[in-house]
């Protein structure tokens, strides 16, 4: 029987929980409903200077990479339940891989502003 | 006068002629105040002497009927006649365990793992008894005291699709019972139940589905004990990280 | 499926069908709330494309909203608002069993711990919204 390592992934599934939980709903309905359908307008200078402060660009960071770890963890073992159990060791390198890429991206997005 | 009647639909399985479980249909009367139990105790009493199922104290406190009641984990001397009819109930053997024979099922998995988690009081050097008691005050026994009520009737492990679907997971009774001591101020055997949680078939396995603290008679709440475990799993994997030289727990 | 266990001759060994969630009302809520992590993930990507075309400049930026004024993601981007708030339900409700506070010797009892997330929850959301929408 092995000293897992799981707890990594767990501490980043939750954390990334937390954030999700607080944050998600609000920007949906900002970036997802309010802009497109034109209930506020948010106009490209106005976020091209917030985008330019750092603060919020560690914020953006947070608010994108660390949820992405916790659907990794979350859909990885969603699969497992689905019966693929035998599989979870590609399962596992898919999903946080998928995570890690999409962090990767983000750090670049952001940094290249 | 006809007596009212509702219908058992019982598994019966016979090892060594049968294959695959099937199923038997009885007819037993219908008494207002009496439980699954006392239907499957009249069958085998006056229609079927070969039905043969686990049972006990009859009033909820041993653990030994537990059986699927309509697809729910039940201690059938807790479910009562009444709740079910007119409609007919279906008797079913606790789920995700091997089948032994009807409605017995294997219990040696739990067992080992329930020996596992050392369920007792582990302490460096023992108190002597002239030195008194361990002393604990009501806010220690609450720590600890919910996860005590465990009467090991694994009603969870049918309710848990993970044991269903990886049976090598430790369980929320055996995670529940192993938290029960960790909690307990008596207790100083943390570091010999840790390795059993911690591993990657103990409380990692568990995705919260919650199910076992649902079915539980009890009201153990092992699911949150196992989400507890986890959060002391998760410092205490963090802190061997930041001090990998190791110091003394 | 699983780590195979040596089987004993004469007992029936029960087979866990893909469709057990399917079976009690707790399973399926159980599947939707793990499916949140999903639609929550799309919607980051939705998100992370958006704030790559402010970088990129106006005429981008427009491009993309614009996009998203279709029907296709007007319609995704509520079905993930949905699913967004269930796993903020969901989550806060767990919260309280998870972690257990203790102020010296009493513990806090779970409900305050809940109403607490969820009062947190709204003034952070009231706030990135002023801060985002309202503040020039």
């Amino acid at each position: 029987m092995a000293r897992s390592n799981e707890p990594f992934w767990w501490i980043l599934f939750s954390v990334g929980g937390v954030v999700a939980a607080f944050l998600v709903p609000v920007h949906i309905v900002i970036f997802g409903l309010a802009v497109p359908l034109g209930w506020v307008s948010l106009s490209h200078a106005k976020l091209l200077a917030l985008l330019g402060q750092p603060l919020v660009k560690v914020y953006l960071f947070v608010l994108i990479a660390l949820p992405l770890f916790h659907w990794a963890h979350r859909f990885r073992f969603l699969l497992e339940d689905l019966g693929l159990y035998g599989l979870r060791t590609p399962l596992a390198v898919l999903c946080y891989g998928s995570a890690i890429a999409g962090t990767v991206a983000t750090l670049w997005v952001l940094i290249h502003v | 006068m006809s007596e009212e009647t509702i219908t058992l639909e019982v598994t019966r399985y016979r090892p060594g002629h049968d294959t695959e479980p099937r199923t038997e249909s009885f007819s037993v009367p219908y008494r207002k105040d009496w439980v699954v139990l006392d239907a499957l105790n009249h069958i085998k009493d006056r229609v079927d002497g070969s039905l043969t199922y686990r049972w006990s104290c009859r009033m909820g406190v041993c653990g030994s009927c537990g059986m699927m009641v309509n697809g729910v984990p039940k201690l059938t001397c807790s479910a009562f006649l009444r709740d079910y009819h007119p409609g007919s109930i279906r008797v079913e053997p606790l789920a995700n365990f091997p089948v032994i024979r009807d409605l017995v099922v294997d219990l040696d998995d739990f067992m080992e793992k329930l020996r596992r988690v050392k369920p007792w009081l582990i302490r460096e050097t023992e108190k002597p008894v002239s030195e008194g008691e361990y002393r604990q005050t009501p806010a220690q026994l609450e720590a600890f005291k919910q996860f005590s009520m465990c009467i090991n009737c694994m009603l969870c492990y049918a309710a848990c699709p993970v044991y269903g679907l990886a049976p090598a997971f430790v369980g929320p009774a055996a995670i529940a019972l192993a938290h029960r001591y960790n909690m307990d101020s008596r207790d100083e055997g943390y570091r010999f139940r840790e390795p059993v949680l911690n591993d990657s078939v103990g409380v990692w396995d568990c995705t919260f589905v919650g199910e076992c603290s649902v079915v539980c008679p009890k009201h153990v709440d092992p699911a949150a004990a196992i989400q507890r475990s986890k959060v002391a799993g998760a410092k205490d994997w963090a802190m061997s990280m930041l001090m990998p030289w190791g110091g003394k727990k | 499926m699983s780590d195979a266990r040596p089987q004993r001759p004469g007992l029936y060994y029960p087979k866990m069908r893909t469709t057990w969630w399917l079976s009690r009302p707790g399973y399926v809520r159980f599947m939707i709330r793990e499916a949140t992590s999903v639609f929550i993930a799309i919607f980051l990507i939705e998100f992370l494309v958006l704030v790559h075309a402010v970088a990129q400049g106006p005429d981008a930026y427009a491009a993309v909203v614009g996009r998203l004024a279709s029907p296709g993601w007007i319609v995704f981007n509520v079905v993930a608002l949905l699913f967004a708030l269930y796993h903020t339900v969901t989550w806060f409700l767990l919260t309280g069993v998870v972690q257990v506070v203790r102020i010296g010797d009493q513990q806090v009892p779970p409900a305050l711990i809940v109403a607490g997330a969820f009062g947190a929850w709204v003034v952070v959301s009231l706030f990135l919204l002023y801060w985002i929408v309202v503040r020039s």
